[in-house]
């Protein structure tokens, strides 16, 4: 993830360690100074992503790593970067929660979290991943999304993931896609920080270079300035979904494996995909039908990707590490041809091929 | 057909289990350029506590990164013994470290006194992992003495290596020494079924 937040142009960590995320924090703190990064370790999490914030306004893309504890008290100040349109990416390793819960054990259970924790309507762009070389692929995609749509992305991790050690080659660094900020191309005297464009995401200027405007978390108009005008505040709240939902195809991302047959689909994402993914082969030596979809963007909920294998599995099957937080949404989408089922572990453990299995065979 | 070969690397926290978890996936991907997954499971302490790290070693993109039948167990303490012995494959390999396993479940056990030997020898508790993973690089296929030496020498602090290359080698030894002690267990010719009877 590191390496992926570097050469995608991160250049700025704030952070408060925390189990399983102190890693990243521990690594960038060698590597940032080299590359005249900044790093620093604030007094809690919700100074870090403030800083963070403060950062990116200044124009470096910056991020943050964290878990449940410290991710809950980001709430106020991700929703302020949603706001005040703010690229930066947060990345929370989910552990065991409510509260301290399990800090050495995964767990999914912060996906509605990233969607709803802070108030608001608002949109949210969450990734996961569930091998190391998605945690770079990922990071550099989360650093994509928010400079081109001027948002916050939240990149969910599990303790699996993030913990695992696996081999990868790095790819080289002039092969790797980068995304910065579309900066303003006129003079600072006609400059509108928060103008709508066809694509919904207006131009950025870097605090320091002679483009000056207001940032605030009130609702705003065009200038930054706070508005009560409800011919302002519709339009501004409605843009800000609008540059999120014109774009869902280049958003959502997920993965089919042999699914063109499957009468029975397993839909997971992080750690449970690799456990699905080997539920499904033993399956297939049985004799099941057996497909999966691994969602990748887990917000905004990759809606097209699940249709398609509910209108040819007559059976999905939702595995997660919470009490059913996207099985929720897969049955919502689901039209009801196709039976949904769940399951479900919270003891801190990871849903093993074996569980899957057991599921698959009851349920088929 | 492709394989999978699933270790796992048990005792109590602060024996340095992860760390030697870490090294033995770096010298199998890196040194010797297999497919290999390393993850970790410990309680919130630092020391005590229990510990464990697998290491899954394929040669194909590996799915589930945890072990479910184990081909090579090691056990630093009694209770990781006693707890995952049964996850091990009938014809897997146990490797127990007998300064603190002193009740081994199966007789076909490599019993070597990783820490006694490291407190002894070395003076240095903390080698113990080395010298444990030296004997793992004796005993199994799945990993080159050579890439383990290497992966070693990349990892620990300056100047401990030489501190940490005899660590690997006394590890080493004591595996040899126990592997012979342990073929010599199995020649032991049975009794002949005439001789028993006759002594009644």
């Amino acid at each position: 993830m590191v390496e992926g937040a570097l050469v995608a142009g991160c250049r700025f960590f704030a952070g408060y360690p925390i189990t399983p995320a102190s890693e990243i924090s521990e690594i960038l703190s060698i590597k940032l100074p080299r590359l005249d990064g900044t790093f620093i370790q604030m007094e809690d999490e919700i100074a870090s992503l403030g800083a963070v914030i403060g950062a990116s306004l200044a124009g470096v893309k910056s991020m943050t790593a964290t878990s449940g504890p410290g991710f809950s008290l980001m709430q106020e100040n991700l929703g302020f970067a949603i706001m005040a349109e703010v690229p930066c990416v947060i990345v929370n390793v989910m552990r065991g929660g409510p509260s301290t819960g399990l800090p050495t054990f995964p767990s999914q259970s912060d996906v509605m979290q990233a969607r709803w924790g802070t108030h608001g309507d608002h949109p949210a762009i969450a990734l996961s991943a569930s091998t190391v070389r998605e945690c770079y692929e990922m990071t550099v995609k989360a650093f994509n999304l928010s400079e081109k749509f001027r948002t916050p992305v939240v990149l969910l991790m599990d303790e699996v993931v993030a913990h695992m050690r696996e081999k990868m080659v790095l790819p080289d660094e002039d092969d790797v896609e980068v995304f910065n900020r579309v900066k303003p191309t006129v003079p600072p005297e006609w400059y509108m920080p928060y103008e709508d464009t066809p694509r919904g995401v207006p131009a950025m200027a870097n605090f320091g270079e002679g483009y000056r405007y207001h940032v605030t978390g009130l609702t705003h108009d065009v200038r930054g300035f706070p508005t009560s005008r409800p011919d302002e505040i519709g339009p501004f709240i409605a843009r800000l979904h609008r540059k999120i939902s014109q774009h869902f195809s280049e958003i959502q991302m997920a993965e089919f494996f042999q699914t063109e047959d499957a009468e029975i689909t397993i839909v997971a994402y992080g750690c449970v995909a690799r456990s699905a993914r080997r539920a499904m082969i033993e399956a297939r030596e049985r004799g099941i039908k057996v497909g999966l979809l691994k969602l990748v963007t887990i917000w905004p909920f990759a809606r097209s990707a699940v249709e398609k294998v509910l209108q040819k599995s007559r059976i999905l099957l939702v595995p997660e590490m919470n009490m059913g937080q996207i099985s929720r949404e897969v049955k919502r989408v689901n039209p009801g041809v196709a039976k949904v089922f769940t399951l479900n572990k919270v003891d801190g453990t990871i849903i093993t091929p074996e569980e899957i299995l057991n599921r698959i065979t009851e349920v088929a | 057909m492709s394989y999978r070969y699933e270790v796992r690397l048990s005792g109590s926290g602060g024996q340095g289990l992860i760390l030697m978890g870490i090294i033995l996936a770096e010298a199998i991907g890196i040194y010797d350029g297999k497919y290999v997954a390393q993850t970790q499971s410990y309680g919130p302490e630092a020391r005590g506590g229990s510990s464990k790290s697998e290491v899954i070693v394929s040669d194909e993109e590996i799915d589930y990164p945890k072990a479910m039948h184990l081909d090579l167990l090691l056990a630093m303490s009694q209770k990781s013994c006693d707890e995952f012995y049964p996850d091990l494959k009938p014809d897997g390999l146990l490797i127990v470290d007998s300064t603190f396993v002193t009740q081994v479940p199966t007789a076909k056990a490599f019993q070597v006194p990783f820490t006694r030997i490291a407190r002894e020898k070395f003076n240095r508790e903390v080698v113990a992992n080395i010298i444990a993973l030296g004997a793992l690089a004796q005993l199994t296929p799945i990993v080159s003495a050579r890439a383990v030496e290497s992966a070693v020498l990349a990892r620990v602090p300056k100047g401990t290596e030489k501190l940490n290359r005899d660590a690997l080698k006394a590890g080493m030894n004591a595996a040899r020494r126990a592997k012979e002690a342990w073929t010599k267990l199995e020649v032991v010719p049975e009794v002949p079924k005439e001789d028993l009877l006759d002594s009644y």
